[in-house]
C-alpha cells in the first residue's frame, strides 16, 4: 500500500507502522503512524463523536 | 382529554430554521439553508460557551490546511420528536464527516469550532475530543448519530 509521508509517497513495507486507538464516553478515536528510521513520517486519526452537549431545561412560565 | 402546559416540540426544530423571530434578525437573502463551517483550534486555545464568532486566534495552522477550515454538509434539516406531552428535542446533525485531507497539523489540537459563514461567522458550538496532531495524514471528525439523545445539536425541554 502507498502511503503518504513527508518524504513523499512511499510504500509501507518500507515503514514501520504503529496504530492506535481510545474510547470513552465522549469519543471513539483511531489513530496510525508510520515512521522512517525513527523519524514520524504520517500521522492520521479518525475521530468519532458520540456524545454533544445538550441545551436542555428550557420550559415555559406558569400563571 | 386535558391541557398540559408545553413549550411546543415543533418550536425547538423551528429554531433551528428562523422561522421565529422576537427580536431584530439579520436580512436572509435566501430561505435556502446557511452554510456552515467547521474550524480546528489548538488546544492551547480557549473556546466555550462564550465564544461569539469564528476567529483566526488559537486556529490550527499547517500545510494544506486553509483556515476557516472545511465546509459542513447539510442535507439533513433538523427534526423535532415529542419525548412526552411535556418535553420534546429539536435537533440536528451534518450529514457527513469532517475531512481535512493530507495536513499536517504539528501543534497539538482538541477542538473543534461548528459556525455560520452566511451570517457573520456566528459562533453554533465547541465540541471537544483528546488531543491529535497529523503528520502528512489526514484527520476525519466523524459526526454522532443524529437521534435525540446524541445529535451533534439538541435544544431540548424537560
Amino acid at each position: 500500500m502507498i502511503v503518504t509521508t513527508t518524504k513523499g509517497e512511499m510504500d509501507d513495507s518500507l515503514l514501520e507502522k504503529k496504530e492506535g486507538s481510545v474510547d470513552n464516553d465522549n469519543e471513539s478515536t483511531t489513530w496510525v503512524e508510520y515512521w522512517l528510521d525513527g523519524e514520524l513520517v504520517h500521522r492520521s486519526a479518525h475521530v468519532t463523536l458520540k456524545k454533544m452537549p445538550v441545551l436542555a431545561g428550557a420550559e415555559t412560565a406558569s400563571f | 382529554m386535558a391541557n398540559t402546559q408545553s413549550m411546543c416540540t415543533s418550536f425547538l426544530g423551528e429554531l433551528m430554521t428562523a422561522t421565529h423571530n422576537f427580536g431584530a434578525s439579520p436580512i436572509r437573502a435566501a430561505t435556502t439553508a446557511d452554510t456552515f463551517k467547521a474550524a480546528l483550534y489548538l488546544a492551547s486555545a480557549t473556546l466555550n460557551a462564550s465564544t461569539t464568532v469564528y476567529s483566526t486566534t488559537g486556529e490550527v495552522t499547517g500545510t494544506n490546511y486553509t483556515a476557516g477550515g472545511v465546509t459542513v454538509t447539510n442535507a439533513t434539516a433538523p427534526t423535532s420528536t415529542n419525548s412526552s406531552t411535556t418535553a420534546g428535542v429539536g435537533y440536528w446533525t451534518s450529514s457527513a464527516s469532517l475531512v481535512y485531507t493530507t495536513v499536517t497539523l504539528s501543534t497539538a489540537f482538541d477542538t473543534v469550532l461548528i459556525y455560520n459563514s452566511t451570517q457573520s461567522n456566528k459562533a453554533v458550538s465547541v465540541h471537544t475530543f483528546g488531543s491529535q496532531t497529523i503528520t502528512a495524514g489526514t484527520f476525519t471528525l466523524t459526526m454522532p448519530s443524529n437521534t435525540t439523545t446524541t445529535a451533534l445539536l439538541r435544544l431540548a425541554t424537560t
